[in-house]
């Protein structure tokens, strides 16, 4: 359906490395097959989204990337998913999933905070990583919730709890918590579906910036959403990746008529 | 920032503390059920060769070898009547006011601090209670009423803690459905509630009875006799009017009493007797919470929200 | 356009109201009383409440006419059914401590263990199959586990420790430590699988292991749950009655040391209670006594437990 060779962006002179890319990957809860042999290409420090109707698959495509569906049983991954420079495959069974999370975060449709301090949230990953130095975590702490523009509002209250900040904070706060440990990339999985429209705002805005050093992987129902702060948007419908392309042309001139009717609004 | 490496070496580190985990985490399991083998097996190596129908049937004896447990479940059997019949509808009533009825007030609040409390208490506490206030200011003697009373206000916590989790398992619609077609609270109480409820209710009480049926300690505190050789007069009789409350005077002993009593004494013969009682004991509280697994099966598979 | 004579929707003609049967009446009137009724029941769990300090204190207070509470805290002797008699608590109050103390030191990390075990790694098919024996251990009555400490778990402790007495306090309170464990690991566990999947995910997406997300988030996020299943274990440790009674032995001793026979409070509680002492005399106070002891430590633990509780409620 898509024509991989084609796919040079037109958006910038020089082309984006590729980051990370999916080859014929399939998925299964148990019996049933919710992927169907995907294929996409990442962009290095771009930002792709994946959008298309609820149970199109997009978010379990999200989840491939960082090996969450390993936590549940009876999962099964098919194909892969290359990870570059070094082109290893993410969803291999001989790779160990926990290297992969260390190295691809992921920030969640609703805010998760950990019931611990804004600190020690920001904290949670560098100590996972045996970095204890108080030095060293208060930088990185700072720099994370700088990077995730929430830094003024909380360095007076680094100490209380996540909970008494606003959803909208929240979510920015899991955010600097993925940012904190320099992930290669970071995977948003509807990150704005619970907040209002303000707090979306400033999160869409705060995804904006952050490609400029990191690569990002948003999965959005909102098309709205994905034609803002994408480069590449790919749209899903029934496990299969219909269309992949810069984002300009998926909204205004797609080559697809299911993806015209989705992103007119005549379906989904 | 950290390199490939030394993250390598960082995951490798966490997996062997994960895996070791996994493993003290299945050794202290391991402990739990290899101690319960060897108590089970130890009771049934010692105890099934007293096993018998007249070891059933025979009451206690200053010969171990004829000393039997007659008089000992019978006993527990009327003492479990008393304490259901006592503590099932004062908790289900109580567990019904609290999830149903009662306004978020401080009367409410200090009751349900109280029942939480209440079931921390220590069962020979119930003891003391029972020998001051049952016994000697009501003066219903050291019998089977005291005994079964004893114990119901033992259970009472878990009946209406069990109660109360099994009315709050049903939906609010349904209670709104039967106000909608006009029925009056303890209608929709009455009619649909505590018909649904019925199997997590049934469950709670039957694990209630059955920590009743092997608890001792406060009955020991009343004052029941170790040493029983006959049997409480019979609850029906052929005469009118067939019925015959004497019993519930009547002084008793229970097989858990029993079984410490045998427990107790040097002789090695009588420690035989004591883990046959055991084995018998046993069977009942596995019947009971068999019962209680299986019901609590039932009503989950029959109703599904 | 609709004019005024000529009304949209017309209005019927008035007709009956509801009536006020008196049949709706008596149905009130069921309903208050049967709402008395289920108040009443509720309300009863207090007079309960009450029958108990009220009985501890009564009996108490008769003791403690007759004994001074300096004495009954300090005196290092408790003989009361002598004719040198001497009431001091601390030999009671020490067999409770040792004996809970081994107990609680047993219980409290392998309920722990366990119960992280069974929420955080156990696969489903285990936890279906080690379930029920847990619940079952639970169910033991307690003069079974005596039987076992007295004639399995003693004679096994006395290979080890040659010259270890027939009964004592070690083999009391291990075998009280695996009947708790069951209490404390379920109620664990419970307050640890409530800890929302959300927040378990967080910790995975950074990459830590489920030994790192149980002990850096779940266990932390689970304190409260966890805090009242350890003041559960407590009270049970200290109010065992049985166990203690038939493996601890019933002689009051003044030790520190585990190996050593001792009498616990409940175990003195029921030593009294099986012999015949008649009513209103000193020696059938001290039961009471000792009883309102046991219930204050209790008491005391419970209130420290609620504390524990709300600082570290559940937030999530």
């Amino acid at each position: 359906m898509v024509e991989l060779a084609e796919m040079t962006p037109t958006v910038t002179a020089a082309p984006p490395a590729l980051k990370a890319e999916s080859k014929n990957v399939s998925f299964f809860y148990g019996a049933f097959q919710a992927l169907k042999k995907v294929n996409v290409n990442i962009a290095d420090k771009k930002v792709t989204a994946l959008i298309g109707p609820s149970g199109c698959g997009k978010t379990t495509f999200l989840r491939c990337f960082n090996r969450m569906h390993d936590l549940y049983p009876g999962n099964r991954y098919q194909g892969e998913i290359l990870l570059h420079p070094e082109g290893v495959n993410i969803i291999g069974p001989e790779v160990d999933p926990i290297e992969v999370r260390m190295r691809i975060n992921m920030v969640f449709q609703k805010a998760n905070p950990f019931p611990k301090s804004i600190y020690e949230n920001v904290a949670y990953g560098l100590r996972i990583r045996e970095t204890n130095s108080r030095s060293v975590l208060d930088g990185k702490v700072e720099q994370a919730l700088r990077h995730a523009a929430l830094w003024d509002e909380v360095k007076d209250r680094l100490q209380n709890l996540a909970f008494a900040l606003s959803g909208g904070q929240q979510q920015r706060l899991c955010i600097a918590r993925a940012l904190a440990t320099d992930p290669e990339i970071v995977l948003f999985d509807e990150p704005t579906s619970a907040l209002d429209p303000i707090a979306t705002a400033r999160i869409e805005e705060l995804i904006g910036e952050l490609k400029k050093s990191v690569t990002i992987l948003i999965v959005t129902h909102n098309m709205q959403q994905a034609a803002r702060v994408s480069d590449y948007t790919g749209f899903m419908y029934l496990g299969e990746l219909v269309e992949f392309d810069v984002t300009g042309k998926i909204f205004t001139n797609p080559s697809n008529k299911l993806t015209e009717d989705y992103v007119t609004g005549r379906f989904g | 920032m950290t390199s490939t490496t030394d993250i390598k070496a960082i995951i490798r580190r966490h997996r062997t503390r994960d895996a070791a985990f996994a493993v003290l985490g299945m050794v202290c399991l391991l402990v739990c059920i290899a101690t319960l083998m060897a108590l089970l097996v130890d009771l049934a190596i010692d105890g099934v060769g007293r096993l018998s129908p007249g070891f059933l049937t025979s009451f206690p004896s200053r010969f171990p070898g004829k000393a039997g447990i007659l008089s000992a479940w019978v006993g527990t059997i009327l003492v479990m009547l008393v304490t259901a019949l006592a503590a099932v509808p004062l908790g289900v009533a109580a567990g019904i006011y609290l999830e149903e009825y009662a306004r978020k007030n401080w009367l409410t609040t200090i009751i349900e601090i109280n029942i939480a409390n209440l079931a921390g208490v220590p069962s020979i506490v119930y003891g003391l209670m029972a020998l001051g206030l049952f016994v000697y200011q009501f003066h219903l003697g050291q019998s089977i009423l005291t005994a079964g009373l004893t114990l119901a206000l033992l259970i009472l916590p878990i009946v209406i803690i069990a109660t109360r989790e099994s009315i709050r398992a049903i939906p609010g619609s349904i209670r709104e459905a039967a106000y909608a077609l006009g029925a009056t609270k303890w209608q929709a109480i009455k009619h649909h509630v505590l018909p649904y409820s019925t199997g997590g209710i049934l469950t709670g009480v039957i694990i209630g009875l059955s920590r009743a049926i092997g608890e001792s300690a406060p009955l020991i505190t009343i004052g029941a006799l170790t040493f029983i050789a006959f049997l409480p007069p019979a609850p029906v009789q052929r005469t009118f009017p067939f019925v015959n409350f004497d019993w519930l005077a009547s002084p008793f002993t229970v097989m858990p009493i029993q079984l410490f009593n045998w427990v107790s004494r040097p002789q090695q013969a009588f420690h035989l007797n004591a883990a046959a009682a055991g084995l018998v004991l046993m069977a009942m509280t596995l019947a009971m919470n068999g019962i209680a697994i299986y019901v609590r099966y039932h009503s989950r598979k029959r109703i599904k929200w | 356009m609709t004019t005024a004579t000529a009304p949209l929707i017309r209005r019927p003609p008035t007709a009956t109201r509801f009536a006020r049967r008196p049949a709706g009446r008596i149905k009130r009137l069921r309903e208050r009383l049967i709402e008395t009724l289920l108040f009443l029941a509720a309300a009863s769990s207090i007079a309960i409440t009450a029958g108990i300090v009220g009985i501890l204190f009564f009996e108490s207070l008769a003791f403690f006419k007759q004994v001074s509470l300096v004495d009954f805290l300090t005196d290092r002797q408790w003989t009361p059914l002598f004719d040198d008699a001497h009431y001091g608590i601390l030999p009671l109050l020490s067999g409770t401590l040792v004996t809970a103390g081994v107990a609680l030191a047993f219980a409290l990390p392998v309920g722990t263990v366990t119960a992280i075990y069974l929420s955080e790694y156990a696969p489903h098919k285990v936890r279906e199959v080690v379930k029920p024996f847990l619940e079952l251990l639970s169910a033991v009555p307690t003069v079974v586990f005596g039987y076992f400490a007295l004639l399995f778990v003693t004679p096994l402790l006395q290979r080890i420790i040659p010259g270890l007495p027939g009964f004592n306090m070690l083999s009391a309170g291990l075998v009280m430590g695996v009947m708790i464990i069951p209490y404390v690991s379920s109620i664990s566990e419970d307050a640890m699988k409530a800890v929302p999947m959300h927040i378990r995910e967080a910790s995975y997406a950074v990459g830590a292991t489920r030994f790192q997300t149980s002990v850096r988030v779940i266990v932390p996020s689970a304190m409260s749950g966890i805090s009242s299943a350890y003041v559960l274990g407590f009270s049970r440790a200290i109010g065992e009655t049985m166990v203690v009674a038939i493996a601890a032995g019933m002689q009051p001793n003044f030790t520190w040391n585990p190996t050593e026979p001792a009498a616990t409070i409940t175990a003195y509680i029921v030593q009294v209670a099986l012999g015949d002492l008649p009513h209103g005399t000193i020696g059938y106070q001290t039961i009471f006594a000792a009883g309102l002891t046991l219930m204050l430590m209790t008491l005391a633990f419970n209130i420290a437990g609620y504390f524990l509780r709300k600082r570290y409620r559940e937030i999530y």
